[in-house]
């Protein structure tokens, strides 16, 4: 195996624990090789690393968020009101509509009863 | 001091204020990978805000099966890659060239990377000048740990890609920080290839 294909696969076994024997093999015996390696795991620990230093953001910046949830939660809210209050609307129109509904049966079969009587009369 | 968990339960329950304390908690953590995502500041304060408000409308969603935090990685992932695709987006928009200019952003130059002194230095500039979508992958896998599974669902991009881009990032980073291998690098003890 050449140096040069060990060095595309590097990347990709540095922290992988599938083995590679021809690879493993080549990186034994090639100082340049071990060195490339050892490279890799140096960078790849140094982004581990870059995980635990934390960038402090610009002043006010925590309150900008903050508010910004606040007029979330405030349109969240108005929202939700807004639904309730729909919702009540809608309820009451509904329930005209079937008392209304109801009285306009209620004349009719007393209207058809009362021809009814007549007739028999 | 009131723990994590009981914050987080506390605002599942429509507890605002508990909420507000896991963002004073948690602020510094999810702007500092909001800024390696986007790679500027100003697009890491957009993406960590926006984060922050798409955890406050999500947070009944959260069962509890990984810790707040990864689940806020995971969000703010998502965040900064709606916000970059929509930035390409608006750039790639030929009626932009009727707006103002947008603000020049500072690049890092490469000599920046070689002159930082601290080897942490030069890797977080070099991840600075990473294209972003090697970058994102890199930067998830490598500094914060999420599995290439996570990456490619917050990403949009399947596992096979996920894979991919954190390969070609590796290697342009090695490339960024101690030369191409081809070159023999600044610390190599030999130079000549030979076959094994």
């Amino acid at each position: 195996m050449r140096c040069e294909e060990v060095a595309a696969l590097l990347p990709e076994l540095v922290d992988t624990n599938t083995r590679h024997l021809s690879v493993e093999r080549h990186v034994e015996t090639c100082l340049r090789c071990q060195a490339e390696l050892a490279r890799y795991r140096k960078l790849l620990r140094a982004m581990q690393q870059l995980r635990l230093h934390t960038l402090e953001p610009a002043p006010g910046l925590i309150a900008e968020t903050l508010t910004a949830l606040a007029v979330e939660g405030e349109r969240r809210a108005a929202r939700s009101a807004l639904s309730g209050r729909r919702l009540a609307y809608a309820g009451a129109i509904g329930g005209t509509a079937v008392a209304a509904g109801a009285a306009t049966a209620a004349v009719l079969i007393a209207r058809s009863r009362t021809r009814r009587l007549k007739l028999a009369s | 001091m009131v723990g994590d968990t009981e914050l987080v339960t506390a605002a599942q329950a429509g507890d605002r204020e508990a909420f507000d304390e896991l963002v004073r908690r948690t602020y510094s953590d999810t702007f500092t990978l909001a800024r390696r995502l986007t790679g500027n500041e100003e697009d890491a304060r957009d993406v960590t805000q926006e984060a922050y408000l798409r955890a406050w409308r999500g947070i009944g969603k959260f069962r509890g099966e990984a810790q707040f935090s990864t689940w806020l990685y995971r969000i703010t992932a998502n965040a900064a890659n709606t916000h970059l695709r929509r930035r390409r987006r608006l750039r790639a928009d030929p009626l932009d060239e009727f707006n103002d200019p947008p603000e020049p952003r500072r690049e890092v130059q490469p000599a920046e990377v070689v002159e930082a002194a601290d080897l942490l230095d030069r890797v977080a500039a070099a991840i600075d000048m990473l294209p972003e979508k090697l970058r994102q992958v890199v930067v998830l896998r490598d500094v914060y740990g999420l599995s290439h599974e996570a990456i490619g669902e917050e990403l949009g991009i399947s596992v096979t890609a996920a894979k991919v881009r954190l390969h070609r990032a590796r290697r342009k980073l090695h490339d960024a920080v101690y030369g191409p291998a081809d070159a023999g690098g600044s610390e190599s003890e030999e130079g000549s290839a030979h076959a094994v």
